[in-house]
């Protein structure tokens, strides 16, 4: 891995099988372990640093550092100085002050991990940085798919809703390609990016396209968007129009959803309480995904290090490919 | 009298040996010497002996005298950010890139909407000023678009032209009173066009790029719908307008169009719209985030056409200095504004000139007597009888735009680090010597 987890554009199709087959074998059946830890990263310290309300990714990110058993620090923007007006830059180098090893960053803003990267040593992971980018969420999505389907290329996905605000879509739209996938973005034109097209995808209005799908990824409506704006005529007319339920289901098709989902607007309640999504297991591969992240951007890069200086013996990453190997 | 300098030090007597002398409005372009007499040119010609007492001579061989530089559209942020610019480092700034006269923008802290804001602004350029200031008034109380401000008593107090920069007059209706106002004393409106519904939360172009970064878009019709209108209400009430800023090709079109009507219409591109496209805002750099943004290449190209048909008739900066720590933030929370004074010439030389896609006439003329005649401003010449306006330039010298060397307070320039031609070694403003190279003169 790159030092830093920014984009999707950062992974190669090679970075993200390798990263994923890391997830598959070293960390998935984790969980379903009495003892959920292992000594990986003991010593590194993580610092979760969020600006925006989340429930699954920072929990995650939580949980997966602490199995890992890194010291894992959560900031939330609300309960620190940002609340007294201190800038992202003057966090950050505040924060760097401590010396952490990664820095996980949710922001409202296109670019803030970026951002934070020109003034961290640390390793940053983009948990989300406004309507740009969402990485790790876009790599648990193919790691799920892959569960699911094994072999990726050829596939049919639809990216169904408000592609608009979408970060989500967005990581998806680069990330499924990357893996040979065809991706069709399903929505009124009000909820489409001007330009769109310049990302590869193609571009349908109705429903009506879903039919020779292999997945239908939904998007959260982002509703808190739409309050000051009119994007939309109303949104009893959009449910009628866009909202997926099992009648869009039938030859194997599978929905996934990043969560959290709007029962009864983008997702009957119906098709959210039926097997045919695949909700629950991307969280469960969430959690095992952001673990081999973590993990990898640790290794690889202290491996990198080490070629780099030269010497022959890897002390840290070899400590550390001991640890996950005690795991097994 | 509409504009203010500063009259400190003596004029200046000094030859300018061996120079081109380029002046596209007085169709001069020959080589040879051009003395200066206490701040007057008195002699284009051969200076051999005929040396004015105690004339220094700068020996400027291989250098090009042009008529000084006027820009329409500066933020000098006084009063209120003087942390940001003030007279004095904003008209330094100016010097050192070759403009002898600035018109400055009332969006400042307290608005430019009343005479007693223009007077005491004038007596600080009466003592810091080393270029000719001209004030624009604000056409509405505070710039909120709601009342009309003292436009009479501006107009009386010397403002050069009104606006509401930065914010478009979303109301019509006020819009047409400014129009009718500011015609009494035949003074053009210069418009800034948005249209707030359409530029929404946007930050940038709309288009490819933005949808690649999940940036909010700005679209072209923001603008050109707000051209539109305006163009239809001056056409109506047959007054003076000045189209600021123009970003892209409907603008130009209904700029064309109205003009056949007999529309009243000057308007006016910028050195960075002229030279840059939205794919710059790809590493998210807030130097190049500025309103109206920069567009695709296609924009680009017909801005550029225009400048060489003569659509275009100006080159205005939009110099809009902030200070390094609001730039300093992820791309949406930063302001917007770029600066761009000291970089106009140089970057327009390099870019545009020397890759033969303008003439230098061209550049001259949009830069120099263009504009002086919109604002109806003093027009620099370089013409026996004339006060001195000139600038001295180095055409054939590369250097590098480095930030940390500027006259300006501020740093927040889309060029770091371009390599340019067109240094700007003198300039002389109101017959005084206002910026002089120290690093290259000797």
């Amino acid at each position: 891995m790159n030092r830093h987890l920014l984009s999707m554009n950062d992974l190669d199709r090679e970075d993200i099988e390798s990263l994923l087959a890391t997830a598959r074998v070293d960390f998935l059946d984790l969980s379903k372990r009495d003892i959920k830890k292992v000594p990986t990263l003991r010593g590194r310290t993580v610092i979760d640093l969020f600006y925006e309300k989340s429930t699954r990714t920072s929990t995650s990110f939580e949980l997966a550092g602490k199995r890992l058993s890194a010291d894992v620090i959560n900031v939330k923007a609300d309960s620190s100085a940002v609340g007294k007006g201190e800038s992202l830059k003057d966090t950050t180098l505040t924060l760097n002050a401590y010396r952490p090893d990664i820095i996980v960053i949710r922001h409202p803003h296109v670019g803030a991990a970026a951002f934070v990267a020109r003034f961290t040593e640390a390793h940053v992971i983009n948990a989300g940085d406004g309507m740009g980018e969402h990485p790790t969420q876009c790599l648990l999505d193919i790691f799920s798919l892959q569960q699911e389907f094994g072999e990726l290329g050829g596939l049919k996905v639809a990216i169904v809703g408000d592609v608009l605000h979408s970060r989500v879509a967005r990581s998806n739209i680069i990330g499924f390609q990357k893996m040979g996938m065809k991706v069709t973005l399903v929505a009124p034109p009000a909820l489409l990016p001007r330009g769109v097209e310049a990302l590869g995808a193609g571009v349908a209005n109705s429903l009506d396209a879903l039919e020779d799908m292999d997945v239908i990824y939904l998007l959260r409506m982002q509703k808190e968007r739409h309050e000051d704006a009119n994007y939309l005529p109303s949104m009893r007319e959009y449910i009628a129009r866009y909202q997926v339920g099992l009648e869009h289901l039938g030859g194997g098709r599978k929905v996934l959803h990043p969560g959290p989902i709007n029962r009864g607007v983008e997702i009957s309640a119906a098709l959210a309480d039926s097997g045919e999504n695949l909700i629950l297991q991307q969280v469960e591969a969430g959690l095992a995904v952001r673990m081999a992240i973590m993990y990898r951007i640790i290794v690889d890069n202290a491996a990198a290090a080490v070629e780099a200086a030269g010497e022959t013996t890897a002390g840290a990453s070899e400590a550390e490919v001991k640890n996950i190997h005690a795991v097994g | 009298m509409t504009t203010t300098i500063a009259k400190r030090g003596t004029k200046a007597t000094l030859i300018i040996a061996d120079v081109r002398v380029f002046d596209p409005a007085s169709g001069i372009d020959i080589t040879t010497d051009v003395t200066v007499e206490k701040g007057v040119i008195t002699r284009i010609g051969p200076a051999g002996k005929s040396r004015p007492q105690g004339a220094q001579v700068i020996d400027a061989r291989g250098l090009l005298l042009l008529p000084g530089f006027v820009d329409l559209h500066t933020h000098l942020r006084s009063p209120g950010r003087e942390d940001e610019e003030d007279m004095a480092s904003g008209t330094r700034a100016a010097a050192a890139g070759g403009y002898v006269t600035i018109c400055a923008m009332p969006n400042t802290d307290p608005v430019v909407d009343n005479a007693a804001v223009i007077a005491s602004l004038a007596e600080v350029a009466e003592s810091d000023a080393v270029v000719r200031v001209a004030f624009v008034g604000a056409i509405s109380r505070g710039q909120k678009g709601e009342h009309l401000s003292d436009l009479w008593d501006m107009a009386g107090a010397g403002a050069v032209a009104f606006s509401d920069d930065g914010r478009p007059v979303t109301d019509s209706g006020i819009l047409r009173s400014a129009f009718q106002a500011a015609h009494m004393s035949d003074l053009p409106l210069s418009l800034h066009c948005e249209d707030p519904g359409l530029a929404g939360a946007g930050v940038m172009n709309e288009g490819e790029v933005s949808a690649r970064l999940g940036l909010a878009g700005i679209p072209c019709a923001s603008e050109s719908a707000d051209v539109a209108r305006n163009l239809e209400i001056a056409l109506y009430e047959n007054a003076r307008v000045h189209i600021a800023h123009i970003s892209c090709i409907r603008s130009l079109e209904l700029i064309s169009a109205a003009r056949v009507s007999g529309a009243r219409v000057t308007c006016e591109v910028t050195p960075h719209h002229l030279t840059l496209t939205d794919t710059n805002v790809a590493g998210l750099d807030s130097c190049f985030k500025m309103n109206p943004p920069l567009r695709g290449e296609d924009d680009r190209m017909a801005l550029v056409a225009a400048l060489v048909s003569g659509v275009i008739d100006c080159i205005a900066t939009d110099h809009a200095p902030h200070a390094a720590q609001e730039k300093d933030t992820p791309f949406e929370e930063a302001p917007f504004g770029v600066i761009g004074l000291e970089t106009a010439f140089p970057v327009l030389f390099t870019e545009l000139v020397e890759t033969g896609e303008v003439s230098l006439d061209v550049i001259v003329q949009a830069m120099s007597s263009n504009p002086a005649k919109a604002f109806g401003l003093p027009v620099p010449a370089i013409s026996v009888g004339e006060e001195a306006n000139l600038c001295l330039v180095d055409t054939l010298n590369e250097f590098e735009i480095d930030p940390a060397s500027f006259q300006s307070k501020s740093r927040n320039t889309p060029y770091a680090g371009r390599k340019v031609k067109g240094c700007v070694q003198m300039t002389l403003a109101a017959g005084r010597v206002a910026y002089r190279n120290e690093l290259t003169s000797s």
